[in-house]
């Protein structure tokens, strides 16, 4: 199992089984491999830190400012960046930099939620279908050719707009259900190229049920590509949130957002720029730092690309 | 071929019946009760009330109403505003405006995109590679509603350079920033799927032989790698065009153009449930045909893949 990681076509020179320094003739698997690649990757150490920063402060916001974004005062509204307000003040006084350090917890939950339960449902129905193949397949694969007809941010208006209130739980449920087709399309092809190898072949003349079959060979060599992608989504999960609250059909106030941020202050912006410019540096740099992460993880754990 | 075709016809038909379907299940199956919705906090006279619940067959079961929707969006009909125009009416008013738009921003992304994607792929592992790869992945970072107040705010007040709107009636040089904004994030995709297919190709054993045929660098990329790397492109761009729908709602509600984007967001914010799903079913039927078209035209380009 542990040679998978080269692929057969090409032909190199070298062992086979590369050793890492210190463990003398053990193979390698590919994540180890890849693990040892990635610490010296300086995209992957640099969106690493980032996203750790970003999911501390989701966490305790109140490591990084103690004061309270709903404690506002209209005397100070709209003021521009000073020592006193790192970021500025918002039209109803409130602290600009509070509000944005608050304001990461809602993108965090949105992005990690969605993408772990559409990862699930796409890796689960993918490997069946993909596994499976038949008339199971053909029912999974036309109703995900549905889901992908009808783009995810016109489902979500359509839907959220449907729905009266919109908390945080609507909105990861609404962009799980329209967010699994893709990564079901490819877990399925991941599998499909999976199960056509000998020691598949192997394990059921050995007489594996299918159900081993597929965790123990199939999910571990057939998930990588998912893993990747499941990255970057959850980057592109938090802009599709971000917008959605811009249009007003996502989060609504008082929760504090990025997005809703940007859109409270939509007819400032010119006056007030910097009503713009903090929230959507924390954000592009939440989405940057995933999408970063994703091509790292890519780069290294695609053996084609070596 | 012609099974390919036919299978590909029917998959698009059943597309459009449960995507049809699934979006009026959303908006008309969710518990309410959109006559009351209609009245507001006013009083409503119990005739008024029948009257309108028949007229709008909300009495019926639910397939009922469906078979009424669709029945009447393939005779055109999508339905009526609050202060009663036709949808699509709205739609009609509304497309051009999009269209030029899109149109824009579409040629936009593929010149810049390609361009860039050759650029850094003929250069692959150099610094110019480097540059497109990390300001490619800088654009897609940012959300586009951020990247529209960033360039009006920048390039559209500050500097000056380009109008910040487009204009009554609005021109070509209007629509130059909002296609620019439009089109950035699909071109970033559209760059690095062209680098990475160009780089991919130029290892591959019929370019060891074009090259060893002693063809000039400039004939292998552009007449041999060139057409195959634009294979996935395209697929691509049919995929995106449903990106570039969503992107369109953002850039317009900026940009103040009144297209079907535009349309869509004011109608979202008055609650407007009629014309938000007569829309965006257009949306969804345009989108379902592009992606046919390509997944044709594909097959008839590409002879690797054999359909069976």
């Amino acid at each position: 199992m542990t040679d998978l990681s080269i692929p057969t076509e090409v032909v190199t020179p070298e062992p086979l089984i590369v050793s890492p320094p210190g463990q003398p003739g053990k193979p390698t698997s590919l994540w180890s491999d890849a693990w040892r690649e990635l610490r010296r990757k300086p995209s992957f150490v640099i969106s690493a830190v980032l996203i750790i920063l970003m999911v501390i402060m989701a966490i305790f916001p109140t490591l990084f400012t103690s004061i309270d974004p709903r404690d506002c005062s209209l005397l100070n509204a709209l003021q521009p960046p000073s020592s006193e307000h790192w970021f500025g003040t918002d039209l109803q006084g409130c602290d600009y930099y509070a509000r944005t350090i608050h304001g990461a917890r809602a993108s965090v939950v949105i992005g990690l939620v969605v993408t772990f339960f559409a990862t699930l449902i796409a890796v689960t129905l993918g490997s069946i279908a993909g596994y499976k193949g038949g008339g199971i397949d053909s029912v999974l694969s036309r109703f995900t050719d549905v889901m992908f007809a009808i783009p995810l941010i016109l489902a979500a208006i359509v839907f959220l707009n449907a729905l009266g209130s919109k908390g945080i739980w609507t909105v990861c449920a609404v962009l799980i259900v329209f967010g699994w087709p893709t990564m079901l399309r490819l877990m399925r092809s991941s599998v499909l190229s999976v199960r056509e190898l000998d020691y598949v072949d192997a394990a059921r003349a050995l007489g594996a049920s299918d159900w081993r079959i597929i965790t123990r060979h199939v999910l571990p060599n057939g998930i990588t590509p998912v893993i990747v992608y499941a990255t970057i989504t959850i980057g592109v999960v938090i802009a599709v949130e971000a917008t959605l609250s811009f249009l007003n059909v996502g989060l609504q106030l008082p929760a504090i957002s990025w997005g809703l941020m940007i859109s409270t202050a939509r007819t400032r912006i010119l006056a007030s720029p910097h009503l713009l410019f903090f929230p959507g540096l924390f954000l592009s740099v939440t989405v940057f730092a995933f999408i970063l992460m994703g091509d790292a993880l890519r780069d290294a754990l695609d053996p084609k690309l070596r | 071929m012609t099974s390919y075709i036919i299978r590909r016809v029917g998959q698009f038909v059943l597309v459009f019946f449960a995507a049809t379907f699934l979006i009026f299940a959303m908006v008309f199956a969710i518990p309410g009760d959109p006559i009351r919705a209609l009245a507001g906090d006013k009083p409503m006279p119990e005739t008024l009330r029948q009257t309108l619940t028949q007229q709008f067959h909300l009495d019926e079961p639910f397939l009922a109403q469906y078979w009424h929707y669709m029945t009447g969006v393939l005779q055109g009909d999508l339905g009526t505003s609050f202060n009663n125009r036709e949808v699509l009416d709205i739609i009609k008013e509304r497309f051009p405006r999009t269209l030029q738009l899109a149109i824009m921003a579409f040629i936009i992304e593929v010149v810049v995109g390609v361009s860039a994607g050759i650029w850094a792929g003929i250069r692959k592992d150099k610094f110019l590679d480097s540059l497109v790869k990390v300001s490619t992945v800088a654009v897609i970072s940012i959300p586009i509603f951020v990247l529209g107040f960033l360039a009006q705010l920048i390039i559209g007040v500050r500097l000056g350079w380009l109008p910040v709107t487009a204009g009554n009636p609005p021109t070509v040089y209007g629509y130059l920033l909002p296609a620019i904004v439009l089109a950035s994030v699909s071109l970033a995709y559209v760059a690095r799927l062209t680098r990475s297919s160009l780089v991919e190709n130029l290892r591959s054993d019929y370019v060891r032989t074009a090259k060893a045929k002693g063809l000039s660098q400039r004939r292998v990329i552009g007449v041999h790698t060139f057409r195959n790397s634009l294979i996935p492109v395209v697929t691509f761009l049919a995929i995106d065009l449903g990106a570039l729908m969503g992107g369109a709602i953002v850039t317009e509600s900026i940009f103040n153009i009144p297209g079907l984007g535009q349309a869509v967001y004011q109608a979202t914010l008055a609650q407007e449930g009629a014309v938000v799903v007569g829309i965006v079913t257009v949306l969804v039927i345009i989108y379902a045909v592009a992606n046919l078209v390509v997944d044709v035209m594909y097959a008839v380009l590409d002879p690797r893949i054999r359909y069976d």
